[in-house]
């Protein structure tokens, strides 16, 4: 039988943070990939925060495949026949080290591979870990293509839906109000076109995030992200939302309507569509975790449930990224000791706990709780449309005085409430 | 609602179908549900419902979400990933 010190199940961004930070202390690392290259199973939406993740590979974010950095964010709120948007630009986005990047994941990851293996790591595609070896609860290693081959340590880095950490015990069943569903379609259109209809400089970008009627009162938002030569368009929906929504309306109908909205069809008028995707995200933060290590394994990035919504920033690259190199630099102390047993490997959960990431999730666990309030994602949008529309219109009556139709608009509504959920979207 | 023909945006994809299906249910839990969700929360279409109410899998369309195995309420669905170089491959992403 074959054996190796380290395995890595799955070559996304957790896989292969934590294969390149291996291969660069000259451990012995296996990456395991069942597509056909890596980035072919790899869906994001996707903005990556840079500042977090940038001290660890200094030297490789320069020559990464970044398509745009951000210089704009927009939210709007949208109802069925308008919308209002607030937009904001700073001038500090444009400037080095960028704040964050749109990339897309099948060609960032490819290019991320090229690196792990430049770094000596072996990379094989085309093959699916299908189980663990186990002897009294502690992972050995894994059975591929009906092989098996030891390990001192597997890093579980299998994505959300992992079942390795399934296999290992260390993870139960997943409830619907703790998933979402991102459907998502690329758009191709030149990269002078994209730079013109969003007012953008060469290698700018903007990310606009979208809530109100798009979701019809289910839990999610709308998305746009430019990339270099195409636009990431896509929904998020809350899985517990859809299951026991009775529209009779299926993700991709809701996306295309998404599609044919007015604010959108002039950004991707005469765009190709190339790819249409769909990929469940954890929404549960910190609370969704499974446990993160046991005799002979490491879980990491959406294996371990970390990504996250926090209202108006979807998080989840970064934390796959560090929780890759800090479970790289747990097995670099697990080996020192020659201990690979979960006391020794527990240094990762303590690695976890003093960087960005837990402290993060841990910030914003309550987060969940507070979007989970269809109120953000139905009545506040129509609120503001509908509060706009009556400052804006002039109509054939005379006009009322502002303030009579802002408090009119707030107390026939939903003022209370309003009021309520702004203090815990505040404290949030 | 917009009329949409999923096969022309799974037509947007690269597939490399398995022989075997990665997707299996358990029709007897099937038969006693009254959700269905299956049906209407997949983002591929890949269950549908014939004339005698029996859920049927086209496996090949499968975007490898996760979905439905989240959604289903009895539990039904074994779900697994493709063998290893077979399903959807994505060139974005
Ligand atoms: C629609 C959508 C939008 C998002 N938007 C953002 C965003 O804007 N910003 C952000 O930061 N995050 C975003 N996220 C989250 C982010 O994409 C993820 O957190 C991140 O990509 C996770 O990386 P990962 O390496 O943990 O998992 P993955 O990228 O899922 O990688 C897992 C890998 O393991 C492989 N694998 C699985 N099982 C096996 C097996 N048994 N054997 C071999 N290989 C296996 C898979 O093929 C895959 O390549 C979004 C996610 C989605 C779905
Ligand atoms: S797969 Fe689940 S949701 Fe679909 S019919 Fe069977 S039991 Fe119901
Ligand atoms: S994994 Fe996703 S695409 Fe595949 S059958 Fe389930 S819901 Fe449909």
């Amino acid at each position: 039988m074959t054996k190796v010190t380290s395995i890595v199940v799955g070559a996304g961004l957790a896989g292969l943070s934590a294969a390149y930070s291996l291969a660069r202390d000259s451990i012995d690392v296996l990456v395991v990939e069942r597509g056909d290259y890596p980035g072919a199973k790899n869906i994001t939406g996707g903005r990556m925060y840079f500042l977090p993740i940038r001290s660890l590979f200094p030297e490789l974010w320069d020559e990464a495949p970044w398509e745009r950095h951000i210089v704009r964010e927009v939210l709007t709120g949208v109802s069925k026949c308008s919308s209002l948007s607030i937009e904001f630009s700073n001038q500090k986005y444009n400037n080095k080290p960028y704040h964050s990047f749109t990339i897309l994941g099948s060609r960032f990851n490819k290019w991320f591979a090229q690196k792990v293996a430049e770094k000596g790591a072996r990379v094989i595609n085309k093959y699916k870990v299908d189980d663990l070896i186990l002897d009294n609860g502690k992972v050995k290693g894994i059975v591929v293509g009906g092989a098996q081959i030891e390990a001192d340590v597997v890093i579980a880095a299998d994505g959300t839906m992992s079942q390795i950490a399934e296999k290992a015990g260390l993870r139960g069943k997943r409830e619907p109000q703790d998933f979402a569903l991102g459907v998502k379609e690329v758009i191709a259109l030149s990269p002078q076109t994209i730079e013109g209809r969003f007012r953008l400089k060469a290698d700018e970008g903007i990310a606009q995030l979208f809530v109100g009627s798009l979701t019809k009162g289910m839990l999610g938002a709308g998305f746009l992200y430019t990339n270099r030569d195409c636009i990431s368009l896509g929904l998020v929906l809350g899985i517990k939302d859809l299951t026991d929504c009775h529209l009779n309306v299926m993700p991709y109908e809701l996306l295309e309507e998404f599609k044919l909205r007015p604010e959108i069809v002039p950004l991707i008028n005469g765009g190709e569509s190339v790819e249409y995707s769909a990929h469940v995200l954890s929404e549960s933060g910190i609370k969704g975790m499974p446990k993160l290590f046991g005799d002979g394994i490491l879980v990491a990035g959406d294996a371990a449930g970390m990504a996250m919504n926090m209202g108006l920033t979807v998080r989840g690259m970064e934390f796959a990224i560090a929780s890759g190199a800090l479970a790289a630099e747990a097995v670099r102390m697990a080996k020192k000791q020659n201990d690979f047993s979960a006391g020794a490997l527990s240094k990762y959960q303590d690695l976890l706990k003093e960087s960005f990431v837990w402290k993060d999730l841990n910030t914003f666990r309550h987060a969940p709780d507070v979007l989970a309030n269809p109120r953000l994602f139905g009545e506040y949008p129509q609120l503001a449309c509908t509060m706009m529309e009556k400052l804006m219109t002039v109509g054939e009556e005379p006009k009322k005085k502002l303030s009579t139709t802002i408090s009119k608009e707030l107390r026939s509504r939903l003022a209370l409430s309003l009021l309520r959920d702004s203090f815990r979207f505040w404290r949030m | 609602m917009v009329e949409v023909n999923i096969k022309d945006k799974l037509a947007l994809d690269t597939f490399k179908p398995a022989k075997e299906s990665h997707l299996k249910l358990n029709q007897e839990l099937c038969r006693g549900c009254k959700v269905r969700c299956c049906l209407f929360v997949c983002p591929a279409r890949v269950y549908t419902m014939d004339e005698q109410s029996e859920i049927h899998i086209e496996f090949e369309a499968c975007l490898e979400c996760g979905t439905c195995l989240i959604a289903c309420p009895h539990n039904a669905i074994q779900w697994n990933y493709p063998q290893g170089g077979f399903g959807v491959q994505f060139r974005y992403g």
